[in-house]
């Protein structure tokens, strides 16, 4: 395709629904002061788990924000997360009072995780068909267990694509849809993509970000299993502490981050309100280790320099890093590492924090939420600080704006997610210009 | 003008056998691999048939170095893993995976993976002695117990197993592809939607060759009662498995799920002259859409197939082509009644004049809707019709529901110039494909 024919990718809405809150401003606020979204885990009985704490979203009620809640009968977590961030970011895209849009040239792209399993009648459908003798499950008494217990809809919003079809009913639009589930990489390689089908001219608008939740009893249990949760149970808003020396673990959060992505032109067109531009996607594969993270993250290091290149900027230009920083050991030292290797001298005067401090990690939603931190660092020129970080690890000797806000010129900020098997997604954003 | 993508390697597998050669025989001598269900307890269910694969040992398809890595992966992810080691050989290509001393004609970071994937389910008897040590003497599970106890008798890399990004994720490491990298997970959809972000990919020059399409066994309990459960599934072929799945006849009375998956290599056509490859067929279009259907959300398309027949044109309109260019669509043809019907009906609304005279085929009735392995194994389909200039057998269809070429015949020699390949995840997102002779 011709240079020219190749499309401006703006950002016109945004909304999330997170730990912190699920109002735009009240959360950035929190996010600046340092505030922590962790505590105790309502969601089930955790009391005896390895991780007995964190980031859910409170208060938070899906059928305050859509419009057809017919459509929702039983929606699943992540899809009551992700159309109450949808519709904030319609709304603020001005677009509840555009009635011209072109549905059909209207897309979405999110990367939204799994449904939540109905875990208690699941539990109780396995035992009820296991035959002790053989330790093996019997399919007829399974299935009169089942029968009893699962019912259709608990089971189908578990695919993977219905907070997806959820969504694009809610708002209305029949463009090219998908979802992509690149574990916590997942929302920032939707954006990407997303702006990839914009930039091409394939639509005029899309929908995208991520929607998630693991808090669950089998997801908690499989992070636990892997020994990737911190185990700080008896402080819980202390327990996210990326860069820290005493790091032991990510803390789990959820929520939703939702933005809407336009071609400059049908965002002029039609008058709205532009946040920012996205200039550059990067997608890569570690090709390395299931369990680990390549040492010296050659995968992070080729999303980050792909998203550079497309955006025509070297490392000089960029004035933040949002790291995927989730608070393990490996993951923050082999970031650090990476980062020093794209940045070279510039590493040391590069800023870069982690929000998963104070949230927690959102999983699929994590990269959304993220970016749309990046677009409000860039509006007030201020960046988010790492909380709990008081011991700094001698691996990790970045500028980490540790525990307090950092105000000055924001222009530019790389976005970075790396998911677990080792595929990983950088996006850069900047402020807009004509 | 964007890079030309042409497809040079398939692997597929199925209920009719592992490699795209087994799948081929098949569907050419009409022979459906729908049967009774055998890798779990049947015979309560109110569905009790689908499409196995015939057994194979995963080690037979992974180097030596990886054997190990076998333990974390769940069934699905075996059948990505198998369909790519076939798709590389199959185009010719040494990557460490196929041949560790070799000299690769790709750099890793020129080589993407985009595979689909589903919900992939918790194996039922791994979880349950785990859950069993979290019992009360009543045999009811208690949360506490669990969380002190019983949680340890799971392997401390079981959810590994289960995330669905790991079908790329062991395939890339396998063969060192570090190019960029997705998984989509929409159903149906996600093995077409995967060839055309590859497709997109390699235009864009951000790799060079790329695996795509998808994979998935729903043959668990588990994945297998949720299919179940939504109605979807045919309940009266049960004592005729082979005649079960009946796109567009007037007979049809649900789908049969299975197992299987086709991993396609798509290469730009630059890259792979350089290399003397022999392409199957130039990929030429892709179009992407979503169904609206306000009266049944995420379940079945609208009645109209208005969101299949708009990724169709979109598809036209990518391959900057006319619908009477194209000489054979391999349709979804799940032979769920609404699903056939919106589907005929977005044919008759795209084709107009020209819908008669297409030959319709389905790969359904012979192995079964795979969900994410369906779109994978119809692109490979969609390759091969076009090398052998034949169209596989039609089965099951005695009645056709509407005037168009559907109804059950041989296989037959055609002139394929162009075919247009059909996804739908069933009420959700619409996939469709164009491709070429070379």
């Amino acid at each position: 395709m011709s240079q020219e024919n190749i499309h401006r990718v703006v950002i016109t809405g945004m909304g999330w629904v997170t730990p912190l809150g699920h109002d735009i401003e009240s959360v950035w606020q929190r996010l600046q002061r340092g505030d922590s979204g962790i505590s105790q885990t309502t969601h089930f009985d955790a009391s005896t788990f390895p991780t007995t704490f964190s980031g859910e979203v409170r208060d938070y009620d899906f059928r305050d924000f859509v419009k057809n809640p017919e459509y929702h009968q039983h929606p699943g977590l992540n899809t009551q997360f992700a159309l109450g961030a949808a519709r904030l970011a319609w709304k603020m895209a001005g677009l509840d009072d555009f009635d011209n849009l072109n549905r059909e040239r209207a897309g979405i792209y999110l990367g939204s995780g799994e449904g939540t399993l109905d875990f208690d009648n699941y539990v109780a459908s396995h035992l009820a068909g296991l035959d002790t003798d053989t330790m093996k499950i019997h399919g007829k008494a399974w299935i009169a267990a089942a029968r009893d217990r699962l019912s259709m809809w608990s089971e189908v919003e578990q695919e993977a694509n219905m907070t997806l079809n959820h969504v694009a009913m809610e708002l209305n639009i029949s463009g090219p849809a998908y979802n992509c589930l690149t574990a916590c990489a997942a929302s920032t390689q939707a954006i990407g993509e997303a702006a990839e089908i914009l930039r091409r001219g394939d639509t005029d608008l899309m929908v995208s970000g991520g929607a998630h939740s693991m808090i669950h009893p089998l997801g908690v249990t499989g992070f636990n299993r892997l020994t990737a949760l911190s185990n700080r149970n008896d402080d819980p808003t202390g327990a996210s502490r990326p860069f820290n020396l005493t790091r032991d673990g990510f803390v789990l959060g959820e929520g939703s981050g939702m933005i809407i992505l336009e071609t400059l032109e049908h965002a002029q067109n039609r008058g709205a309100n532009i946040i920012a531009e996205i200039v550059g996607f990067g997608s890569s594969a570690d090709a390395y280790r299931i369990t680990d993270i390549h040492p010296e993250g050659r995968g992070p290091i080729a999303a980050m320099q792909g998203a550079l290149e497309q955006a025509g900027i070297g490392p000089q230009d960029v004035d933040y890093i949002s790291a995927h920083g989730t608070g393990t050991k490996e993951n923050d030292s082999v970031e650090t590492r990476a980062v020093k290797s794209v940045f070279a001298e510039h590493a040391s005067t590069v800023r870069m924090s982690s929000i998963k401090s104070m949230m927690g990690h959102l999983i699929a939603a994590a990269g959304a939420v993220e970016l749309i931190t990046c677009t409000l660092a860039i509006r007030d020129n201020i960046l988010p600080p790492t909380i709990n970080l008081d011991t700094p690890d001698p691996e990790c000797d970045l500028d980490y704006v540790p525990n307090k806000p950092y105000h000055g010129d924001v222009t530019i900020c790389l976005s970075n997610s790396f998911g677990f098997g080792g595929q990983n997604d950088a996006l850069v954003v900047r402020e807009y210009r004509d | 003008m964007s890079r030309r993508v042409v497809i040079t390697g398939l692997g597929t597998v199925s209920g009719l056998g592992i490699g795209i050669d087994a799948l081929w025989d098949g569907v050419c001598e009409g022979r459906s691999s729908i049967d009774v269900i055998k890798c779990f307890d049947i015979s309560d269910f109110e569905c009790q048939i689908g499409t196995e694969l015939p057994e194979f040992k995963i080690r037979d398809f992974v180097p030596k170095s990886y054997r190990k890595a076998t333990k974390v992966m769940a069934r699905d992810i075996e059948l990505a893993v198998i369909a790519a080691d076939l798709a590389v050989r199959d185009a010719g290509l040494v990557t460490p995976g196929v041949d560790a001393e070799g000299e690769r004609q790709y750099d890793g970071p020129r080589m993407g993976c985009h595979i689909g994937a589903g919900l992939i389910a918790a194996e039922a008897n791994e979880l349950t002695a785990a859950l069993v040590k979290a019992t009360d003497e009543n045999g009811v599970f208690n949360m506490h117990q669990w969380g002190a106890d019983g949680m340890n008798h799971l392997t401390p890399l079981w959810l590994l197993k289960y995330l669905p990004n790991m079908l790329a994720c062991h395939v890339t490491i396998i063969h060192e592809a570090q190019g960029p990298s997705n998984t989509i997970t929409c159903a149906e959809a996600s093995g077409g939607l995967s060839v055309g972000e590859s497709l997109r990919v390699i235009e864009r020059n951000a790799a060079d060759i790329c695996f795509c399409g998808g994979a998935e066994s729903k043959m668990n309990i588990m994945t297998f009662y949720r299919q179940q459960l939504t109605g979807r599934l045919t309940t009266q072929y049960n004592d005729h498995p082979a005649e079960a799945v009946r796109p567009f006849d007037q007979n049809a009375s649900g789908m049969v799920t299975g197992e299987g998956g086709g991993i396609i290599m798509l290469e730009a056509k630059e890259t792979a002259d350089q290399r003397d490859a022999s392409p199957y067929a130039e990929l030429i279009g892709f179009g992407a859409s979503h169904t609206i259907n306000p009266e049944n959300v995420g379940l079945e398309p609208d009645a109209e197939g208005t969101g299949i027949a708009s990724a169709m044109r979109s598809a036209l309109r990518d391959a900057e082509t006319t619908p009477d260019a194209i000489n054979a669509i391999i349709a979804f043809g799940s032979g769920q009644p609404a699903c056939d019907a919106a589907e005929v009906s977005a044919i008759k609304t795209v084709f107009t004049d020209d819908a008669g005279q297409i030959p319709i085929w389905s790969s359904k009735p012979f192995v079964g809707n795979t969900g994410a392995g369906a779109g994978g194994i119809d692109v490979a389909l969609a390759a091969k019709m076009i090398r052998e200039q034949t169209i596989p057998a039609r089965i099951n269809c005695n009645n056709p529901i509407a005037d168009l070429q559907v109804a059950t015949a041989d296989a037959t020699k055609a002139e394929l110039q162009h075919i247009m390949v059909v996804s739908t995840s069933l009420g959700g997102q619409n996939v469709a494909l164009i491709l070429k002779r070379v």
